[in-house]
C-alpha cells in the first residue's frame, strides 16, 4: 500500500518538475507574443523591427526537445532523478531568454547595435542559413585538419623523445623552448610562409597540439613500470613490442591529458587565425559582421561556436572513455 | 631418470649501493636443477634469492660464474624461461584473455597458437572472466593469469618470484594446489622463490636454504613426503621446525606451540 503510494508520489513529483522545466520556455514564448518589439524603431539609419518567427520556432523547438527528453525519462527511475535534478537549470534558461527578449527587443533598455534581442540573433539562421553553415563547415575542417595533425605530430615526437635517449637530448630542449611560445606568435610567419590561410591555420592549430601532446606522451612512456618491460622480455618480446605494446599503451592516459589541454588552446587558435588570416570560418564571419556593425551575427556565431566546441569536447571524451576503458574508476565517469 | 636442466656454477653478483658500499648479493653460488623438478629457494630478505632467480631468467647478469639451461648459456631473457612476478605485473590495458595471449604475441606466434588461449583460461579456472580487465579481478586470479601467460609459451622452466606473497592464506593455499596441478600436468620445471616455509614444504621436491651477507646457499634439503601433503601431519611439522631452525628463526619456545 505505502509502496504504491510512494510510487504515485514519485510520479507526481516528476510531472511537477516536467512542468517546471517547460514553464520557462512557455513564458518566453508568451512574452514574445504579448509585447510588440520596439528595439530598432528609433534608429536613424535603417530603422527596423526584428522578425520573431525564427526565435519563436526555436523556443517551440526547445519546448519539444525537453518535453521529448521528459517523456523519454519518465519510465526509468534513474532517468527521472536526472531530469528532476536538471529542471531548475532548464527553467533558468527559459527565464533568461525571456529577460533578454524583454530588456532588448521589447523595452529597448539594451540598445542596438551591441545588444540585439534574441529574435535578431536567431533570425540569422533564416537570413543566411547556407552561408552560416558553410562558415561552420570551414571551421570544422580547419579544426580537424589542424588538431589531428597536431595529435599525430605530438604523439610522434613524444615517442621519439620518450624512447630514444639521443632524440630526447636534442629535441627536448627545442620542445621546451618553442613549447612555451603561444602559437599565435607564429601567425605572421605562418601567413607569409603558407600563403593560403587554410594551411597557415592548420599549421597554427597543430602547433597548439604538438607541444602538450608530445610532452605528455614522452612522460607517459618514461613512467612505464620496469616490471612491464621485464615481463614482456621474459615472454620473448623484442624492441617493437616493448615500444608499441608496452610503453605506448602505458602512455595513453597521459596522451589524453595532453589532448584535453591542447583542445582549449586549439579552439582559441582556430578562432584567432580565422579572424586574422583566413577567408572563411566562424572567426572570419565574426570579423566580417563587425566591419558592418552587425553584432547580432556575432552573437549567432558565438552561440554556434559554443555548441560546436562542446560537441567536439564530448566527442573527445567519448573516445577517451572508450580507449581508456581499462583504467580503474574511469568506467562510470 | 633425472636429466639435468639448469646448471648454476660459482655465480657471484655484487652491487654497489647508493652509499658506494659493496653488497654481495650472491657469493659463489652453485646449484643444479633436474628436468621436471620442483625446487624452492627460501631465505630471509637480503639473502639473494630473487637475485638468483633474475639471473636464471636472464634479467640480470653475474660478475662471475656461468648459468646454463640444457647446456646453453643464459645471456638474456627467453620465453623458454617463464617468469612470474610477485604482483601487479599484468598489463592493465589488456583483458585477461589478451594478457594471456600477450605471451604468444610477444613471440610473434599468436596466429598459429591462439587456440591455446582458451585452453589456458579453462586450465586456470577463469572461464567467464576472459573480457575482464586486471583491476576487475582479485589478486589470486591475477596471479593465475600471470602463470598462464608464462606457461602458454611452454617454457622448459617456470621461475616464480614470491607469486603468492601478497595473497591471503586461503587464496594462497588454493593457488598452491593449482600450481601443483599445472606442474603434474606438464612437468614443467619449477623454481619458486618464497619466504614461506609451509609453502616450500607443501610444494617442493627440494628446498634450497639461503643465508644473507653474503648471499649463499647454506643447505639443500630433499623432501620425500608423498603428495598430496598434509600441512598438519607430524613429519611435515618436524621438517618445518628443522627448516625454521636452519633459518635461525626457530627458538625453543616454538616447539610447544605445535604440540597443542
Amino acid at each position: 500500500m505505502s509502496v504504491s503510494n510512494q510510487k504515485a508520489d514519485s510520479k507526481k513529483r516528476f510531472v511537477l518538475y516536467l512542468c517546471v522545466t517547460l514553464i520557462g520556455f512557455v513564458a518566453a514564448e508568451v512574452m514574445s507574443f504579448a509585447l510588440p518589439n520596439t528595439q530598432g524603431l528609433k534608429l536613424k539609419i535603417n530603422p527596423h523591427v526584428a522578425d520573431d518567427l525564427a526565435y519563436r520556432v526555436a523556443l517551440a523547438g526547445l519546448f519539444l526537445l525537453y518535453l521529448g527528453i521528459g517523456i523519454f525519462s519518465a519510465f526509468r527511475r534513474d532517468r527521472r532523478e536526472k531530469f528532476i535534478k536538471r529542471a531548475p537549470f532548464r527553467l533558468a534558461i527559459g527565464l533568461l531568454l525571456l529577460t533578454w527578449d524583454l530588456l532588448a527587443s521589447k523595452l529597448d533598455i539594451l540598445h542596438l547595435p551591441f545588444f540585439p534581442g534574441p529574435s535578431s540573433v536567431v533570425n540569422v539562421l533564416r537570413e543566411e542559413p547556407l552561408y552560416l553553415l558553410l562558415q561552420t563547415g570551414f571551421s570544422i575542417r580547419l579544426f580537424f585538419a589542424g588538431f589531428l595533425s597536431g595529435v599525430v605530430l605530438g604523439v610522434g615526437t613524444g615517442i621519439l623523445i620518450g624512447w630514444f635517449a639521443r632524440a630526447k637530448y636534442w629535441v627536448m630542449p627545442v620542445l621546451k623552448i618553442t613549447g612555451v611560445i603561444p602559437a599565435v606568435a607564429w601567425m605572421p610567419i605562418a601567413l607569409s610562409v603558407f600563403h593560403k590561410g587554410f594551411y597557415a591555420g592548420t599549421f597554427l592549430v597543430s602547433m597548439c597540439g604538438w607541444f602538450p601532446i608530445a610532452f605528455m606522451t614522452a612522460q607517459g612512456m618514461a613512467n612505464t613500470q620496469k616490471t612491464y618491460f621485464e615481463v614482456a622480455k621474459t615472454l620473448g618480446a623484442k624492441t617493437p613490442y616493448l615500444l608499441f605494446r608496452v610503453a605506448l599503451p602505458n602512455a595513453l592516459p597521459n596522451i589524453f591529458t595532453g589532448i584535453t589541454t591542447a583542445n582549449g588552446l586549439a579552439f582559441t587558435m582556430l578562432v584567432v587565425s580565422e579572424m586574422m588570416g583566413a577567408k572563411g570560418g566562424l572567426g572570419y564571419y565574426i570579423t566580417l559582421a563587425r566591419q558592418v556593425s552587425n553584432y547580432y551575427k556575432i552573437y549567432a556565431a558565438i552561440i554556434i561556436m559554443a555548441v560546436l566546441f562542446s560537441l567536439i569536447l564530448k566527442l573527445v571524451n567519448f573516445i577517451r572513455g572508450r580507449v581508456l576503458i581499462w583504467q580503474r574508476g574511469l568506467i562510470n565517469e | 631418470m633425472s636429466n639435468l636442466l639448469l646448471s648454476i656454477e660459482h655465480v657471484s653478483r655484487t652491487y654497489i649501493d647508493s652509499n658506494d658500499n659493496r653488497v654481495d648479493a650472491l657469493a659463489d653460488v652453485s646449484l643444479t636443477v633436474d628436468d621436471g623438478e620442483f625446487v624452492s629457494i627460501i631465505g630471509p630478505s637480503g639473502c639473494g634469492k630473487t637475485t638468483l632467480l633474475r639471473l636464471i631468467a636472464g634479467l640480470d647478469t653475474p660478475q662471475s660464474g656461468t648459468l646454463t639451461l640444457s647446456g646453453e648459456p643464459i645471456t638474456e631473457p627467453d620465453p623458454n624461461r617463464g617468469y612470474v612476478f610477485q604482483q601487479g605485473s599484468l598489463f592493465p590495458w589488456l583483458t585477461v584473455e589478451k594478457n594471456i595471449a600477450s605471451g604468444l604475441k610477444a613471440r610473434g606466434v599468436y596466429a598459429e597458437e591462439k587456440h591455446h588461449v582458451a585452453e589456458y583460461i579453462e586450465l586456470i579456472g577463469l572461464t567467464g572472466f576472459e573480457k575482464s580487465y586486471p583491476h576487475q579481478i582479485s589478486g589470486g586470479m591475477a596471479q593465475r593469469v600471470s602463470i598462464a601467460r608464462a606457461l602458454i609459451n611452454r617454457p622448459a622452466a617456470l621461475l616464480l618470484d614470491e607469486p603468492m606473497g601478497a595473497l591471503d592464506s586461503f587464496t594462497r593455499a588454493d593457488l598452491q594446489d593449482k600450481l601443483l596441478e599445472l606442474w603434474s600436468r606438464d612437468r614443467t620445471t619449477m623454481v619458486l622463490v618464497t619466504h614461506d616455509v609451509d609453502e616450500a614444504l607443501y610444494l617442493s621436491d627440494r628446498i634450497v636454504i639461503m643465508t644473507p651477507r653474503p648471499g649463499k646457499i647454506s643447505e639443500i634439503l630433499t623432501i620425500e613426503l608423498p603428495r598430496p601433503r598434509q600441512r598438519s601431519e607430524a613429519e611435515f611439522l618436524a621438517l618445518r621446525g628443522k627448516i625454521l631452525q636452519k633459518l635461525h628463526l626457530a627458538s625453543a619456545r616454538v616447539e610447544p606451540e605445535y604440540a597443542i
